[in-house]
């Protein structure tokens, strides 16, 4: 919200200056998001006069201006404004100004369609006053020429822009955040009294007050209706102070009583609403809408209503959405004679509902849906109709009034202690309740427990930690004591979860393997979830912020590969990065998995050491890695050749624990998938899901099994087998390891051929099988047998036999 | 011709002949032909033993003066062809050590920043006896807002921008969760209804200290909002904490994170529906240069909401705002992130450029510790 040092000072009588204002309001809690002091920021424009608006020669819309600025000399000016007209007035930049709304230094000389352009006559929104667009500022024929503009319009004031938080209806008006102030010790608050008095009537009312429409049961967001009919207005642009406050803080000027509710709304938090009378048409009621009906709004857009929503209707149909925007067919304008004003309360919760049903943002709803003053219906119409009297004359008939306001008329039990029991500091009791009274609390009581009533403007405060905040905004936060926390053990306690660890362990393991971490979108388009059996209802998104970002993954696959993609075409398409983060396999806390994933793609790094291209096994070998580092036995791991479906159906497997708990896939992208992302290299992956590995069983540390040595030297022996095509190499390894377990320690395949001396159909697989005696130095007896066995058993296994 | 003559032709025979060896095998052959069994040298040894003992007593240390000077002379001779041919194989075995090797994986492979900023935070909070806790991404209305006293068409829940999945057969809808509070409320939920039941963490018994490191999801995007991103929060509840040592807590924190001596907080009075009284806070920080400078210079930077737990979120998770009491605040791990790696644009962070990646990403074994430093 904005306002103005001046405007302040109309509620607090105070002799701080900006700097001590700003630092006070932020230090309450209306947190100042900028003070600007626009006598400096707008010095440099000036009132000038323009001489003459021609046609430019190449340009339907541009005009060529002569400017007279006050420096004696015309200044050619090539103008875009709609409105610039021959012998007008209005606001000039030089070259070399700074526009604050366009965000730019106007150049020298520049030639806009082959004419000179010499400065910028301005629109109030590129001096940032208001968000008005429609073309350059027009001012009075008597503004004098040359003089500083900020000067002419007394634009020199200081103008604070503060953020209100929800809580805070009660300082949505300049008079509340004067009362805040005056509070914290700033100045004294000046009184209402006067100008809210009551204003003596003439007649009865030519309009009733409002029935209120309702059946039980239905939402009514009205709570309190005033109105005040004023006869014989005189409606016609406001008074220059009224102008100038109103554009201080961007709001356009419009007319008298437009701008009067506008006055009333920033000043005093209390919107308010003018209709023209005479534009009404029958009786005027509360009701929720028709379904089918409209609102022409004074936004000039057209509203859907629905009968959640209150409108404040006549014979044919709404004039009004209840609280939140006025109708342009009840508008007040310079022809107004008759005039109706309303100043009501609404139900918060029922404003903000259909302020975001219909997504209408307006100075009204922001306050109505953060609740105002109650207390204040009347007065805030007694006000209005002052004004309307003071400035557009005519006489005021009897209120109409209809409904209640609701008064929470709070009480809080408040032991004070609450106040060092949850902020640690030390305030004696008469302190806080100096600082409570000051901000309009009633404390009564003796004893530890006070009884504290919350003024009619601070529905907010309900409870203790309510009043607690109260104190603390007043006395200052920074009066609170640092007090360390005390430490609960000693040395502290393990901090991690198992699955947090893995997921530690598993990121810096892959970088260890130069793999580079990413981070995607958890998001991904429908055809991609689909594609990795998501995709269900519950867990796509009712409002995707893009439609390719559509589905919870299911898969960290997709986001990896759109980010192979993007680098790709950046000129980086050899790449191995990685992801360790959640997949939504069900919308339920127990259906998001952590995965660890990663991809290589395109070539192998060269080297004059020579390079293996990129193939399946590395990314079977980065799965292996990852599950070793977790602390598991690599052995334990079951290998099924069956490819997930992402992948190449001859090159790719499955891991499993067990014959039902899969826990990864690896493989070599499906060449249908990567001509479809148009990836040129190959690519290879894993996925290995972090919550199907189980948990190891919870036992404190245990040592190891005593470590055997033995004193005897194992012995190597190799043999290579022929076998077909299609036996894996898994089989054969078990095979032979399994022909002596007592005997055999290791089996390794060293050589993998087929070709020249091969039969067709068939391969050889060399193995070197190593025999690690334990008792006895084995002697070639000993060795000939285990061979034997070693022969005989991968025979049976895998019909093999050894290669000649 | 006498014993002398011969001597002294042997002499002149051999030490030519072992000048000559140009090898090894070549001076072994002379090595045999004079101290072999059937050697020149030896066959004059063998003289000896036929002599009278007068003759022998001259010959003999004459003789094998000579197969002492013959042998040392080998060796010395064997010792200058090894060193040659040693220099002659080390000048052919000259390899080129400035070609490059094949980079070591760990040269390449990076950790996000975002891993490495919540490993830092971890290791922070561990020493202060914190534990993590977390929560599911998709989370229910209930524990994102109402649980966490936002009433029901509350402006506090529109500032949230709120993601909503597909409603379910009953018609309600989840939603991702616009900020890592829920898991206060799982948090508390599990400590005051033991045993635990549910997702990732274990039981939690009071008093609690977490963290809630997580990602959330916002109905926006630009330069500094993404509509994904991470927070942290942290909570803390038993008998008697207050606003006096959630300042501690936080200001421990950003020296440490920072890794700077000192760091001034400003608190300002603010408003989150699930904490009463609630603080914003900025950290004093100097803007001038192209980097963010903490602790130090004249400017504010609001980094973190906080508060004291309010009494609404307490009595919802079954504890007794009478009895129960403490504080939670949530920051953002990119933004902390940004601020101390000097990175502004917060979409890049989820791009997976490797350029950018590589520029800011950390080292596999570059693990943030507080016996090793955060950041090495």
């Amino acid at each position: 919200m904005k306002f103005t040092l001046d405007w302040l000072k109309d509620h607090l009588d105070t002799t701080a200056d900006a700097e001590t204002i700003s630092t006070a309001l932020t230090a309450i809690g209306l947190e100042v998001e900028s003070v600007e002091d626009q006598g400096k920021a707008l010095r440099a424009f000036v009132v000038a006069h323009v001489v003459s608006a021609e046609p430019h020669p190449n340009s339907d819309h541009l005009k060529v201006c002569k400017v007279d600025a006050g420096t004696g000399t015309l200044i050619d000016v090539v103008c875009g404004a709609p409105n610039a007209v021959t012998n007008m007035k209005s606001v000039f930049a030089f070259p070399g100004t700074y526009i604050p709304g366009k965000d730019f230094t106007l150049k020298e000389g520049v030639a806009i369609r082959g004419q000179v352009s010499n400065g910028m006559l301005c629109s109030a929104a590129e001096l940032e006053l208001s968000n008005d667009h429609d073309g350059i500022i027009v001012l009075p024929d008597d503004a004098p020429i040359g003089v500083p503009y900020v000067d002419y319009a007394e634009l020199n004031g200081v103008v604070f822009d503060i953020s209100i938080t929800p809580n805070r209806g009660d300082a949505t008006g300049i008079y509340g955040v004067a009362r805040d102030l005056a509070a914290y010790g700033l100045g004294t608050l000046s009184p209402v009294d006067g100008y809210m008095a009551p204003v003596a009537s003439v007649g009865a009312s030519p309009i009733a007050p409002l029935p209120q429409q309702f059946a039980p049961g239905e939402p009514k967001a009205i709570r309190k209706f005033a109105g005040r009919y004023i006869k014989g207005v005189k409606n016609g642009p406001s008074p220059e102070w009224l102008q100038r406050r109103l554009r201080a803080v961007g709001l356009r000027p419009i007319n008298a009583l437009a701008d009067i509710t506008n006055f009333v709304s920033l000043g005093w938090g209390r919107p308010l609403h003018a209709y023209d009378a005479d534009k009404v048409a029958g009786t005027m009621v509360l009701r929720n809408a028709r379904p089918g009906e409209k609102l022409d709004g004074l936004d000039n857009r057209e509203h859907e209503l629905d009968a959640t929503m209150c409108v404040i209707a006549d014979d044919q149909g709404p004039l009004c959405l209840g609280g939140i925007l006025g109708g342009e067919r009840s508008s007040c304008t310079d022809g107004t004679v008759n005039m109706f004003m309303e100043c009501a309360s609404w139900d918060p919760d029922e404003i903000a509902r259909t302020g975001r049903k219909t997504g209408i943002v307006s100075d009204a709803r922001y306050r109505l849906e953060r609740s105002v003053d109650p207390a204040l219906t009347e007065p805030a119409l007694e006000l209005a109709t002052r004004l309307v009297i003071e400035l557009c004359g005519g006489e005021p008939m009897e209120p109409a009034i209809s409904g209640d306001d609701v008064f929470p008329n709070t009480i809080v039990e408040f032991p004070t202690s609450e106040v060092r029991r949850l902020t640690g500091l030390d305030l004696p009791e008469a302190r806080i309740i100096e600082l409570l009274t000051r901000l309009g609390f009633v404390a009564e009581g003796a004893g530890t427990t006070l009884q504290v009533k919350v003024p009619s403007w601070r529905p907010d405060v309900t409870q203790k930690a309510d009043l607690v905040e109260e104190v603390m905004r007043m006395e200052g936060l920074d009066k609170v004591p640092v007090d360390p926390l005390p430490r609960l053990s000693g040395v502290a306690p393990r901090m991690l979860t198992t699955m947090q660890n893995r997921r530690r362990v598993a990121k810096r393991v892959l970088a260890a393997r130069g793999l580079d971490e990413a981070v995607t979108w958890s998001f991904i388009s429908e055809a991609e979830a689909k594609r990795f059996g998501g995709g269900a209802p519950e867990l796509k998104l009712a409002n995707a912020i893009a439609a390719d970002l559509s589905d919870m993954r299911p898969s960290l696959l997709p986001g990896l590969l759109a980010a192979v993609r993007r680098n790709e075409n950046r000129g980086f398409a050899d790449l191995a990065i990685f992801e360790v983060g959640q997949v939504f396999l069900s919308d339920k806390p127990e259906g998001q998995h952590t995965y660890a994933t990663a991809i290589r793609a395109g070539a192998a790094p060269k080297s004059w050491q020579g390079s293996a291209p990129l193939s399946v096994f590395d990314a079977k070998a980065d799965l292996a890695a990852v599950f070793d580092a977790l602390g598991h036995d690599i052995g334990k791991l079951q290998l099924v050749a069956e490819s997930p479906a992402w992948a190449h159906p001859g090159r790719g497997g499955r891991v499993q624990l067990g014959p039902t708990n899969i826990i990864g896939w690896f493989g070599e992208l499906h060449p249908a998938w990567a001509a479809e992302l148009d990836l040129t290299g190959p690519v290879v992956a894993f996925e290995l899901d972090l919550d199907a590995i189980p948990e190891p069983r919870k036992k404190p540390t245990k040592g190891k099994p005593a470590l055997k040595l033995s004193d005897l030297m194992p012995v190597d022996r190799d043999f290579a087998f022929l076998v077909d095509r299609a036996v894996t190499a898994d089989k054969l390894l078990r095979a032979a390891r399994n022909a002596d377990k007592a005997l055999i320690s290791g089996v390794e395949i060293f050589d993998l051929f087929e070709g020249k001396g091969v039969p067709e159909g068939q391969k050889s697989v060399a193995i070197r099988v190593t025999l690690q005696p334990t008792d006895k130095t084995l002697t070639d007896e000993d060795i000939e047998k285990v061979s034997t066995a070693i022969v005989g058993a991968v025979a049976k296994a895998t019909g093999g036999t050894l290669r000649s | 011709m006498s014993l002398q003559d011969d001597i002294a032709r042997l002499r002149t025979e051999l030490t030519g002949a072992i000048a000559a060896a140009t090898d090894e095998a070549g001076l072994d052959a002379v090595r045999v032909a004079a101290l072999g069994k059937k050697g020149s040298v030896s066959a004059l040894l063998a003289t000896l033993g036929s002599m009278a003992p007068e003759d022998r007593k001259t010959a003999g240390p004459a003789i094998n003066g000579l197969k002492n000077e013959i042998s040392a002379a080998i060796d010395a001779r064997g010792a200058d062809l090894r060193g040659a041919a040693l220099d002659a194989r080390l000048a052919a075995e000259r390899l080129d050590v400035t070609l490059p090797v094949k980079a070591a994986p760990t040269t390449e492979g990076r950790i996000h920043p975002i891993s490495q900023v919540w490993d830092e935070i971890t290791a922070i909070f561990s020493d202060m006896g914190f534990k993590i806790a977390e929560g599911p991404d998709i989370e229910t209305d209930w524990y994102n807002f109402t649980a966490l006293n936002f009433p029901e068409g509350h402006p506090a829940r529109e500032m949230h921008d709120t993601f909503f999945l597909q409603p379910g057969p009953d018609g309600t809808k989840k939603v991702l969760r616009t900020h890592t509070s829920p898991v206060q409320i799982r948090s508390m939920l599990r400590a005051n209804e033991k045993p635990a039941a549910g997702y990732l963490t274990g039981a939690v018994e009071p008093p609690i200290r977490i963290i809630a490191p997580g990602r959330t999801y916002r109905h926006d995007s630009d330069q500094t909002h993404t509509p994904m991103f991470h927070q942290v929060e942290g909570l803390v509840i038993d008998k008697e904490s207050h606003i006096g040592q959630l300042r501690w807590v936080l200001e421990e924190f950003l020296k440490a994170f920072f890794e700077v001596p000192g760091v001034t907080l400003r608190f300002r009075p603010s408003f989150f529906p699930f904490t009463e009284p609630s603080m914003e806070v900025d950290v004093q920080c100097d803007r001038s240069g192209a980097e963010v400078k903490i602790g130090e210079g004249s400017d504010w930077l609001e980094i973190l909401g906080c508060g004291m737990v309010h009494p609404n979120v307490l009595r919802n998770c079954g504890l007794d705002p009478d009895v129960y009491q403490g504080f939670a605040w949530g920051m953002g791990i990119d933004r902390l992130a940004m601020l101390k790696y000097g990175m502004n644009d917060l979409r890049a962070f989820f791009d997976a450029d490797k350029r950018w990646l590589d520029h800011y990403g950390f080292k596999a074994f570059d693990m943030p510790t507080l016996f090793g430093g955060l950041s090495s």
